[in-house]
């Protein structure tokens, strides 16, 4: 293949390791926290970032098959509905503002966080679990979500992710 | 808008050498285009490439990589494999389009 451009203008893609690395620590198990790691984490892959994520805490309920696709979204808690708090407390409220928040996540085309989790793990992602959650909720790693490749330390991680800017989420 | 020359083609870019016309695109200069940053097009490839040409006038932008898995049915780890480190950007800059607008 012969290209004898006059000095064309072509995008730089970073070709030389850019070396660059994204931690990101995933603490919440509520819907609509779940998404802002997972956005960026497959964002960051899509640009040739080493990605890792962390889940622990509440962030354990990403990742625990039993709960992983069931997040939920309340109303309780977070002003920027802007609708009254005594409203969020009703029964079914949070059924229905799950429902709601999920409709328009998938209206966008954005999957459910089991298969984002596993889009985030086909574009090279790494998942971690915590040690301390997993032994404080009594959970080994078959009840976990199938790619999280282990359950370490916060330490473990720290190593792992020496040098990558960090997101805590 | 400028205009840059790749083997012969004159083309308009945008600052970064992503094809602004549509039409002014065709196979052999998408051959040219993925030669300029590396990347030898096979059937494959082709097949992303073509995805993506059909679906921008379909969908109005630039397909994002979930879009082309998804629709166009080329699974995602084979994505990057065929277009290592940044998928979205390479297939949209070889298919003559704009970079994916979209988040996800």
């Amino acid at each position: 293949m012969s290209t004898t451009a006059t000095t064309p203008v072509v995008p730089s893609f970073g070709e030389d390791e850019s070396g660059r690395k994204l931690a990101i620590i995933c603490s919440k198990g509520n819907l609509d926290m779940a998404y802002p790691g997972l956005i960026l984490a497959n964002a960051a892959l899509g640009e040739g970032v080493e990605t890792h994520l962390f889940f622990t805490f509440w962030g354990f309920d990403m990742i625990n098959k039993k709960t992983m696709g069931d997040l939920k979204f309340t109303m309780l808690g977070n002003t920027a509905t802007h609708m009254p708090q005594g409203l969020g407390g009703l029964p079914g409220m949070t059924a229905m503002a799950t429902h709601q928040m999920k409709k328009s996540i998938e209206e966008i085309g954005v999957p459910e966080v089991p298969e984002f989790l596993q889009q985030i793990v086909d574009s090279g992602g790494h998942l971690w679990a915590c040690r301390m959650s997993a032994d404080m909720q009594h959970l080994e790693a078959e009840d976990l979500y199938d790619e999280v490749e282990a359950i370490i330390s916060a330490s473990d991680f720290i190593e792992k992710t020496d040098g990558a800017q960090l997101l805590f989420i | 808008m400028s205009t840059t020359t790749i083997d012969g083609h004159e083309i308009h870019v945008d600052d970064e050498g992503f094809m602004t016309q549509y039409d002014e695109w065709s196979e052999d200069l998408g051959t040219v285009l993925a030669a300029q940053i590396g990347i030898e097009m096979s059937e494959e490839h082709w097949n992303a490439i073509r995805f993506l040409r059909r679906d921008f006038p379909e969908n109005g932008e630039t397909a994002t990589l979930r879009r082309v898995a998804t629709v166009g049915g080329i699974p995602t780890k084979q994505l990057f494999v065929l277009f290592p480190k940044k998928p979205a950007t390479k297939m949209a800059y070889i298919a003559g389009l704009p970079k994916p607008r979209g988040c996800v």
